[in-house]
């Protein structure tokens, strides 16, 4: 059964990258899923990323009991469980629940409403249509939040030490700049853009196959954003250990 | 002209269409009747490639359209306008937009000519002035009326309306009924309506082909259907007391 779901998954992707009718229909459509995904995630993205960056220094102080070891430790700790971590899967989990319902409900209505028959009949590639600006907004967006996610999370860090005491602002910008691998913010942006294609096709092909009406799109949704999540860990488990 | 021969399909262990074959003719208003279950709405969805017949094949002008692929369906498609039985209305666009939807996918006409388009499908269908409304805020009755004028934006050679008096009230189903006539005869469209509304069996029906069980069991026009002696068409028609009051008078 899983495995006729992914064959259908993987035709579903075939059909969304056919030539498309219209470039600037698709232009105008991928900007707009842009906007949704991107500016319309920022505000949560940010106060969820400021948060666990603050709990995330206090656990690391609070951790860290020895005197032997320094407390720049506890910025460098943060910085790398940020960005190679934190961010990218956090942010992607939160982008499940919030865009993959979403998508997963929008594109579910139209297919029980008859909308997507209705593009089918016009000669319209519905799955390319309707998929693909999200698809294209998914993996160009969701690296732009990773990254912002990134900041957000060690200046939140350095917020919730300081404030707290647990760490002093020198000690924690010198953990923050000591050490620091560029190869881990790599890392950081292949999941970001591998999930990014997680949070889009996946819930865009629990909706686009439902059939019935309000209850099955509502249960697509949910199935959705439960596939896309189990999916996220399952692919931040594989490029972890690919690149690392 | 239209031309199905020995469609046949199945969901699962259940079958739908048992070997229908017919022909739909340009200018006139065809319909295809049965009741509930009878396999009507597959057929129409067999015949404009939204199911796939396990047998039989469908012909568009002599186009075979069962064995075509994508791109070749797209051209076919390009020349076929569908009402649908909800409306199918793009909810996130307003009635100007949906009208405009096909023009600004298949055809490099300014804006202003598109507007002048919709224009001219909105006042054909009598809808002046509701451009910029949304689906949301329209009736049932005027909901059916933009599909309508969708469906024409393109001049379709072929058009399709699946129960397009459903949820609406006598009057309006009339209005849409001769919108549908009218529109036929206007533009020598060939057009198949799936319903089981009986005014318009009566009132538009110049070719009728009655489903029944999945097996077509009768075809011929609205003037002939009251006369016949097949007692599941006799059944299925005169159902109501009014018009097995009505029949007398035929």
């Amino acid at each position: 059964m899983n495995f006729t779901n992914f064959g259908k998954y993987l035709l579903l992707l075939k059909a969304v990258f056919r030539k498309p009718e219209k470039i600037s229909i698709y232009m105008k459509a991928i900007f707009q899923q842009m906007n949704f995904v991107g500016v319309g995630s920022l505000g949560l993205i940010s106060i969820i990323s400021t948060f666990i960056g603050a709990v995330m220094t206090l656990q690391i102080a609070f951790q860290l009991v020895s005197d032997f070891i320094p407390k720049t430790i506890i910025g460098s700790v943060n910085r790398d469980s940020s960005i190679l971590e934190l961010s990218p899967t956090i942010t992607a989990i939160v982008l499940a629940g919030k865009i993959g319902s979403a998508i997963s409900s929008e594109i579910g209505t139209m297919r029980v409403s008859e909308q997507i028959d209705a593009l089918e009949i016009m000669g319209i590639n519905s799955p390319g249509y309707l998929i693909l600006p999200k698809l294209i907004a998914g993996i160009t967006m969701v690296p732009v939040l990773v990254i912002c996610s990134m900041f957000l999370s060690i200046g939140g860090g350095f917020l919730g030490g300081t404030l707290s005491g647990a760490v002093s602002p020198a000690e924690y910008i010198q953990g923050i700049t000591t050490d620091f691998n560029p190869y881990t913010i790599t890392v950081a942006l292949v999941k970001a853009f591998v999930f990014g294609f997680i949070i889009t096709t996946v819930p865009a092909y629990e909706g686009f196959y439902v059939k019935g009406g309000a209850l099955e799109v509502a249960q697509a949704s949910t199935r959705a954003v439960v596939v896309s999540c189990i999916s996220i860990l399952a692919c931040d488990y594989i490029v972890t250990q690919l690149l690392l | 002209m239209i031309e199905i021969k020995d469609i046949e399909k199945s969901f699962g262990s259940n079958i739908v269409l048992k070997g229908i074959s017919a022909k739909f003719e340009a200018g006139v208003t065809n319909l295809i009747i049965g009741g509930s279950g009878s396999g009507k709405t597959t057929l129409l969805k067999c015949m404009v490639g939204l199911q796939t017949p396990e047998k039989g094949s469908v012909q568009y002008d002599g186009r075979e359209f069962t064995e075509m692929n994508f791109e070749q369906r797209i051209e076919i498609r390009k020349e076929i306008g569908m009402l649908f039985q909800g409306s199918a209305l793009f909810d996130s666009m307003t009635v100007e937009e949906n009208i405009m939807f096909p023009l600004n996918m298949f055809t490099d006409q300014s804006f202003k000519e598109k507007q002048e388009r919709a224009n001219f499908c909105l006042e054909r269908v009598n809808l002046e002035g509701k451009n910029k409304l949304f689906p949301a805020e329209l009736s049932g009755g005027m909901k059916k009326r933009v599909g309508i004028a969708r469906a024409i934006a393109m001049n379709p050679k072929y058009l399709f309306c699946d129960e397009p008096n459903s949820g609406l009230d006598p009057k309006t189903s009339i209005v849409i009924d001769e919108l549908i006539k009218e529109i036929t005869e206007e533009y020598k469209t060939t057009t198949i309506v799936v319903t089981h509304d009986m005014n318009s069996v009566m009132g538009i029906g110049d070719y009728i082909l009655f489903l029944h069980e999945g097996k077509k069991f009768w075809e011929g026009s609205n003037k002939e259907i009251a006369h016949t002696d097949i007692e599941e068409l006799n059944d299925f028609v005169f159902a109501s007391r009014f018009m097995k009051a009505a029949k007398k008078n035929f």
